[in-house]
């Protein structure tokens, strides 16, 4: 598929110079200002940021429910011009159907790019197997706790192979301990499905703990104010935390938030 | 011989316990609502017999009882009844169904209810008692005339139901279609139509006894058979009785197709009511 198209970018995204401006009645408001970044194949990246900064409008942009105002936007060598089934997606609520069993929900991608079911049944019982779901296929969500009811909705994410995962603080409605299992089990789960993630969320010590990467947004009109590598051995725990590296890798991330925000209230005075 | 007892001891004191407890407990609700009734019809009876009342004004329970008796053991009543059923549940369905169209039009096509709404809220406040004698003047003294009375009758509630149940569909779940590139036809069948269903049957409810009413209602206009005829020609030879075991027949019918639509619905959206996020 990708050799009939011209390979715009070797990235499996790669977000250039994007600009978003909702205009409202009497005002623009600038959400996204000049954001380039780029994520290689199979990497783990977080984006940080206080809440509006723009996160989860960059998210929509790559899923491609909102268009760019300025930019462009490249997932697995194609241009972005509206939604495709290269990226899946895993929001802050599960969002599971109530009338369809846990089978049929993560089934659901495949209803609707009309993809052979039987054929993919096999790749999904794997799906849900590492997912820890396996047993729980003919039940419906209202039977399931909210961190399996999250991990359906991973495994859902997943079911049609896409190129690139993207993820909206898909932990921040779950109770602290249940946020801990499904921390560890997303490493696990991005380990052995090798994709690419791209992780939105407001808690810096899940980002540092979870990526590859770092990239820490400014608050309105979110920016890229820093980059941080974090190449710590996996699969890690929580204990490896209090390493000095990954440990002073958060208070430089805080560092970073902190003079962004004051460099941004600074801009909004003048 | 002491193996073969065994397994039958072992379910007697396993499995009952609940069960029984909780047979008991529905005979006894059951039991209960019996008891009433028929106190009531006790009461009804004395009072009837302390005040010799005549039956031409207010019948006696038991005469209630032999007329309804005699009503369906002659075939008289079931004759009438399937008459009745016949406009009652084809008026309903073809009702239900344009509702649910329509329902679906208006949500998708912001013209059709430009166009149409207004015209289907007049038809709605319209007396349907006004509309009645124009429906047999149009459609007869058969059948017809009475199918077209009960679906303009029961067609509005599921048609506002329908309305209301596409247009609360959670804004996450259509996002989760459209972010796979998903067609407004997909998003309408897999979100907004199951996401309407307990609103849509919310409104058969509804829709199914203003159904019997508009049936009954039309059947006094203007019919040659049917169980509002029995009551209209019960009620010219002043025989309250049989009037009155034909309301019961009627309430019996209303009861039933209410019930039998809860079934359903218990059945279809045996999700609605459970949380999930």
């Amino acid at each position: 598929m990708s050799t009939q198209h011209f390979p715009v970018s070797q990235h499996a995204l790669e977000v250039q110079n994007v600009s978003l401006v909702y205009s409202t009645m009497d005002a623009n408001i600038e959400a996204l200002r000049n954001v380039s970044l780029k994520v290689d194949a199979g990497e783990f990246v977080s984006i940080v940021g206080p809440s509006g900064c723009g996160k989860s409008s960059l998210l929509r942009l790559v899923l491609g429910l909102e268009k760019v105002t300025g930019g462009g936007i490249v997932v697995a060598g194609h241009r972005v011009t509206g939604p495709s089934k290269q990226a899946g997606c895993v929001f802050q609520a599960p969002v599971l159907l109530p009338w369809r069993t846990i089978w049929d929900n993560v089934m659901l991608p495949l209803d609707i790019l009309k993809i052979d079911k039987v054929a993919a049944s096999e790749r999904t019982s794997g799906l849900l197997e590492m997912a820890g779901l396996k047993g729980f296929e003919k039940r419906y969500p209202y039977e399931l706790s909210g961190g399996m009811q999250q991990r359906a909705a991973i495994v859902r994410a997943l079911v049609h192979d896409p190129s690139i995962l993207m993820m909206d603080e898909p932990f921040a409605a779950l109770d602290a301990m249940t946020r801990e299992t499904i921390t560890l089990e997303l490493q696990r789960i991005w380990m052995e499905s090798g994709k690419t993630l791209v992780f939105i969320t407001h808690s810096i010590s899940e980002a540092v703990f979870l990526s590859d990467r770092i990239i820490v947004m400014s608050a309105r009109p979110g920016r890229v104010v820093g980059e941080f590598t974090n190449q710590f051995t996996r699969p890690r725990r929580f204990s490896d935390m209090a390493s000095p590296e990954m440990s002073g890798m958060v208070e430089d991330i805080r560092k970073c938030l902190d003079q962004s925000s004051i460099v941004g209230s600074e801009a909004t005075h003048v | 011989m002491s193996e073969k007892v065994m397994p039958e001891i072992f379910r007697k004191t396993t499995t009952p316990v609940w069960m029984r407890t909780r047979a008991l407990g529905i005979m006894f609700r059951i039991g209960e609502t019996l008891l009433y009734f028929f106190a009531l019809i006790l009461i009804w009876h004395i009072a009837i017999r302390i005040f010799d009342v005549q039956s031409y004004v207010f019948p006696s329970p038991l005469d209630v009882g032999r007329e309804f008796y005699n009503g369906i053991s002659s075939g008289l009543y079931l004759q009438h009844f399937w008459v009745t059923m016949a406009a009652v549940l084809s008026g309903f369905t073809i009702g239900g169904l344009s509702g649910l169209l329509l329902g679906i039009l208006i949500t998708t096509f912001p013209i059709v209810e430009r166009v149409l709404y207004p015209y289907i809220v007049a038809l709605q406040t319209m007396p349907k008692v006004a509309i009645a004698p124009l429906m047999v003047v149009w459609f007869g003294f058969g059948i017809q005339s009475k199918i077209v009375l009960v679906a303009i009758a029961c067609m509005f509630p599921i048609l506002i139901n329908t309305i209301a149940g596409i247009r609360a569909s959670d804004s996450d779940r259509i996002a989760l279609v459209r972010a796979l590139g998903g067609s407004e036809w997909q998003i309408l069948r897999y979100i907004r139509l199951p996401s309407a269903l307990p609103y849509i049957f919310a409104g058969l409810n509804t829709g199914i006894v203003l159904s019997v009413i508009s049936e009954i209602v039309g059947e006094f206009v203007g019919a040659r058979m049917g169980i509002g005829v029995l009551i209209l020609q019960a009620n010219f030879s002043l025989n309250l009785a049989r009037v009155f075991s034909l309301i019961a027949v009627l309430s019996i019918t209303g009861i039933l197709l209410s019930a039998a639509l809860r079934f359903i619905e218990r059945r279809v959206c045996f999700w609605s009511g459970k949380s999930t996020r």
